[in-house]
């Protein structure tokens, strides 16, 4: 699994450093709320086999795979929700098909980029092995869920930077995390939080998230 | 907007005669503010494209310190909460800047805000989503643009916040709704709007008095 290794903050002053990394603290420790206990994931495994996709360097073609799986567990996740009847109120019903939509526009577009390299849709347990029973008969679990799986997915992208640095795939890939931003901001302020957590918003590593979003993958 | 209600120019910073970066303007350099004698040069590679972000983050900082000093009439209690706490990661990305930039950042810029009538709550947000939807764009835009990775890291800390505030603004003027998901600004394959700092400056021009040159920045 490729982690990340260089310091994210290595020449920006130590006070500010000090600062976005107490505020990073607090959004872990929120996000780890997800985590279950459970062996490592191999949802990854498969696609690094594959050597390349249209040229680009393995730890390129690794970091749009993590995120494709990403973007698939979203993806199914509206799909589900948008086509249960009675659960999300009228109101709501064009935040989260705009959102879906732009999650199945994220797996349209990562699969295309990858081509044959490109990680299988996984299967989803939504219900996270029956912790959270009623995501899609309960609009406040479902809710509270979606804010929270967005949140990640903006720490998700935006731990995978460094990794894309120097690389033509960048440029598309701070394109959809900002689209993630504007989805949490929206959901959070839907379910009564602030719309972020504070002035900086930290990013997870790639076995942070996979922790967190391991009891959800079947 | 029915009538135009000018303000006194306003230093939110004060200009340091010591500061590096002043410069008289030359006519081999683009000059994306008004014509004046003195101009803020943002200087070169990373440093001009963090003198660029600064500039921005300084112009939304003071539209939200001048929107919570001068609340339009009628404003609720959920709109003074989010207005403030915008305010305040404003200001945190400002000395954010200014601090990695120690002795390279540009001095304090004068802004213009009297295409905003703060008496009237929609001229405020229209402002609002405006800003934040530049400052989105132009973060996405700058991303590549950063040589060093941690520049890289940093920035993307801070994006995925503007993003959320555009969230948040669009949320008061919508609801949680497709356009607070970033409908009208995220294309059809999901992704967001990203620009050149050329074209972002064009479009802050109107709000900033300060001339603003930067041969390094297309």
């Amino acid at each position: 699994m490729n982690t990340q290794e260089k310091p994210l903050f290595g020449s920006v002053e130590p006070e500010v450093v000090e600062r976005i990394g107490a505020a990073a603290g607090d959004a872990l420790r929120k996000n780890r709320r997800l985590a279950v206990i459970g062996s490592v994931p191999i949802l990854l495994a498969a696609a690094s086999a594959e050597a390349f996709a249209d040229g680009l360097p393995q730890q390129v073609v690794d970091v749009l795979n993590y995120a494709l799986t990403l973007e698939h567990f979203e993806d199914s996740f509206y799909r589900k929700a948008n086509g249960t009847d009675g659960l999300i109120p009228a109101k709501y019903r064009d935040l989260f098909r705009e959102i879906g939509q732009h999650e199945t526009g994220h797996v349209a577009l990562l699969s295309w980029v990858l081509g044959s390299a490109a990680v299988k849709p996984p299967k989803f347990d939504f219900t996270a092995g029956g912790k959270y029973p009623d995501v899609f008969s309960n609009f406040k679990t479902f809710s509270t869920l979606s804010s929270t799986i967005e949140d990640t997915g903006v720490a998700a992208f935006k731990g995978q930077v460094l990794n894309l640095a120097g690389s033509p795939v960048l440029q598309t890939a701070l394109q959809i995390h900002s689209v993630e931003a504007r989805h949490a901001g929206s959901v959070r302020v839907l379910v009564g939080k602030p719309g972020s957590d504070g002035a900086f918003d930290k990013p997870m590593s790639k076995s942070e998230v996979l922790e967190a979003v391991k009891p959800f993958f079947v | 907007m029915t009538f135009e209600q000018r303000y006194p120019r306003r230093t939110i910073l004060r200009w340091s005669a010591g500061a590096a970066g002043i410069l008289v303007c030359g006519s081999m350099l683009p000059n994306f503010g008004i014509s004046s004698a003195l101009a803020a040069d943002l200087g070169e590679g990373d440093v001009a494209i963090l003198n660029y972000a600064y500039a921005l983050e300084q112009l939304e900082a003071a539209f939200y310190t001048k929107v919570t000093d001068h609340p339009f009439k009628g404003i609720t209690q959920q709109e003074t909460e989010t207005f403030t706490e915008i305010r305040d990661h404003e200001r945190a990305h400002v000395e954010f800047f200014r601090k990695a930039l120690g002795g390279h950042a540009i001095p304090g810029i004068e802004v213009d805000f009297s295409k905003v009538d703060f008496d009237r709550r929609s001229s405020v947000l229209a402002a609002a989503d405006a800003f934040e939807t530049l400052g989105v764009a132009a973060f996405n835009g700058a991303g590549p643009l950063l040589v060093n990775a941690d520049y890289l890291a940093a920035a993307g800390t801070i994006v995925s916040v503007e993003a959320r505030h555009a969230a948040m603004i669009s949320a008061l003027l919508h609801g949680p709704s497709s356009a607070s998901a970033g409908k009208g600004h995220v294309s059809s394959k999901g992704l967001d709007s990203t620009m050149p700092p050329s074209k972002v400056l064009v479009q802050a021009k109107p709000f900033i008095k300060t001339p603003l040159t930067a041969a390094s920045l297309k």
